[in-house]
């Protein structure tokens, strides 16, 4: 009998979760295109793509955005959060505006973000123009934000520490931008179940806002702080809508800037070459690195992280 | 008097703060509609204008005529309810199993469901696109631009499986006791008890569900290649890619497809916030 009502769900997810994900792995020792298997490479695809500087690069981009994306999501959510937590006057308003861009689609975000950085009639240069700053190129820069910082005062970095492209940094922005009212709830949530007598036993002992931020706040935070930072770092792994509608022509450009994992993999599996193979080794690859950060979080979680 | 007149002008600072945060998320909304309402030569003007000249409305019908946009919506909206329907009924009827049956392999079957969790959709994109390519039935090339890929893969979810076993666990011990005394069918049991139980529950499974699907793309874009089965958000990718320069069009079309959900979202803001936050979101 259980097994009846068991039967749907499971047929499901064997048939279109679990199969593709061993299948994952046997099409990456093959080389494979569009419904043809043509021949058995075994690792072959797999050096072949820790040779290839193509994927070097892509994946750099990819932890670029990461090292972006995650201190300053985190950071601005707390900081959000921290202002709500008193259960200021219009909390429900507040909440309810930075929301807005979760419910909203990554396509329609990314549209409305591209204009804005338009070079010519984009409002990011009106607001420059304004405050008496030359325009930048924003989606249209490859040259790394260190050197763009350093370039004023006339001096040249050695390539290898431009940073990230000013392009890749306004994708950066626009995926922080949408994903921080998600993280302010889930802070808020966090600040709201520590205990009230905490504050009060601090205040009485004499400690200021920042004692209590220090001593209280943070260490009786730290399961939330950790969900949001493993969270937002798995998600920023995979970021593909964002770099798809806002970058190029071509796609990932300016000069390969933008290009991210997950797009390496889309356009190797599906653009004109259909290396499906290759594109599932570079998928391989990407889950290894998921799963040790969801084990990791898993270890500490259940081991160093202080529970309230 | 002096700790009011401290607290009064901490909360202005709090407040002015809070407000500039509250601009920088709403004026890119207002952007978006402000552009959509600018005529032809107001939309090339460096500085642009803040306020449009004229409120120009033409940009919508233009937009909505000149790729089959009904459609995209038709879609989506079939797609995105036969979806919560199929995960509703398969988490539901799982979930009833796991939390009220004793069987072989039960911890098991639970952790396998929960192990797929940790795989993320971009490591098995490809392998499923070759999948669909070769099942039986569909079009020529398989299930591949086909409602059925759209629609079957998605027919359950593991997460909305995991949150009904854990509200049905909350469940006193003495109704299910009481309930098999008396000889009730584990059916009418479902039916009766737990389901009509159990309304925030599904709630919460049928507003994520809905608007996760709403807003997918990577794998609509993946296994669609026509108009006619391509849903709203892949139509909208393509417009805008192929109507780069025209940003009237492209935000007035931007502004339709964002519609449904934005009104949902002012009506039951409370409901999709706590869903969408039970749940973790798709990029």
């Amino acid at each position: 009998m259980p097994y009846a009502f068991l039967a749907p769900a499971a047929v499901i997810i064997v048939l279109f979760r679990l199969l593709p994900i061993v299948a994952a792995l046997g099409l990456s020792f093959f080389d494979a295109s569009f419904g043809k298997i043509r021949a058995f490479v075994g690792l072959a695809q797999y050096s072949e793509l820790f040779g290839d500087p193509a994927f070097w690069r892509s994946a750099g981009n990819t932890l670029w955005f990461v090292l972006g994306c995650v201190p300053l999501s985190v950071a601005s959510s707390l900081f959000f959060a921290l202002l709500l937590r008193k259960g200021v006057a219009g909390l429900g308003f507040y909440r309810t505006t930075y929301f807005l861009p979760v419910v909203t689609s990554f396509v329609a975000v990314s549209m409305v973000w591209k204009l804005i950085f338009h070079t010519r009639v984009g409002l990011a240069n009106s607001v420059l123009a304004g405050l008496g700053i030359e325009p930048l190129q924003w989606l249209d820069e490859p040259t790394g934000i260190f050197q763009l910082a350093v370039a004023g005062l006339g001096w040249d970095l050695p390539a290898w520490a431009h940073g990230p492209s000013l392009a890749l940094v306004c994708v950066i922005l626009v995926s922080v931008w949408r994903g921080i009212g998600y993280n302010v709830v889930i802070f808020l949530a966090g600040l709201q179940s520590i205990p009230e007598h905490y504050y009060e036993a601090a205040r009485i002992d004499g400690a200021g806002r920042v004692g209590i931020f220090r001593n209280v706040t943070w260490p009786l935070l730290t399961p939330t702080t950790f969900y949001v930072v493993v969270m937002t770092m798995i998600l920023s792994f995979q970021v593909f809508a964002p770099i798809y509608l806002m970058t190029g022509p071509p796609i990932g450009g300016p000069l390969g800037t933008t290009n991210v994992i997950v797009y390496y993999l889309f356009d190797e599996g599906f653009g004109a070459g259909g290396n499906m193979g290759y594109a599932s080794a570079v998928a391989l690859v990407l889950f290894a690195v998921i799963l040790v950060l969801t084990l990791f979080q898993r270890k500490v979680v259940e081991k160093r992280v202080h529970y309230a | 008097m002096h700790e009011a007149v401290l607290g009064l002008r901490r909360n202005w600072a709090v407040h002015a703060l809070l407000i500039v945060g509250a601009l920088s998320f709403v004026i890119p909304f207002y952007w978006m509609i402000g552009t959509s309402l600018k005529g032809g030569a107001e939309l090339f003007e460096t500085p642009p204008t803040w306020f449009p000249r004229s409120l120009e409305f033409g940009n919508y019908p233009e937009a909505w005529n000149t790729v089959p946009f009904p459609r995209y919506f038709a879609n989506t909206i079939f797609v995105a309810v036969s979806i919560v329907l199929g995960v509703v009924v398969t988490s539901g009827l799982s979930a009833f199993a796991f939390a009220f049956f004793r069987f072989r392999g039960r911890e098991g079957i639970f952790n396998g469901f929960l192990s797929t969790m940790m795989v993320p959709e971009p490591v098995y994109i490809i392998s499923s696109y070759v999948l669909l390519y070769h099942l039986p039935g569909g079009g020529r090339d398989g299930w591949i631009d086909d409602y059925s890929a759209l629609i079957v893969p998605w027919l359950a979810h593991v997460f909305s499986i995991f949150l009904l076993r854990q509200h049905f666990l909350s469940f006193p011990r003495d109704l299910v006791d009481a309930a098999v005394i008396d000889g009730c069918s584990p059916v009418r049991f479902l039916f009766v008890i737990v389901l009509p139980l159990s309304k925030a529950a599904l709630t919460t499974v049928c507003l994520f569900t809905f608007i996760n699907t709403w807003n997918s793309f990577l794998w609509p874009l993946v296994v669609t290649n026509s108009d006619t089965i391509r849903p709203i958000q892949v139509g909208l990718a393509y417009f805008a890619q192929e109507q780069g320069t025209e940003h009237g069009l492209m935000m007035a079309a931007a502004v339709f497809s964002i519609a449904p959900l934005l009104v949902a979202y002012f009506f039951a803001q409370k409901q999709i916030i706590a869903s969408l936050t039970h749940t973790g979101l798709k990029g």
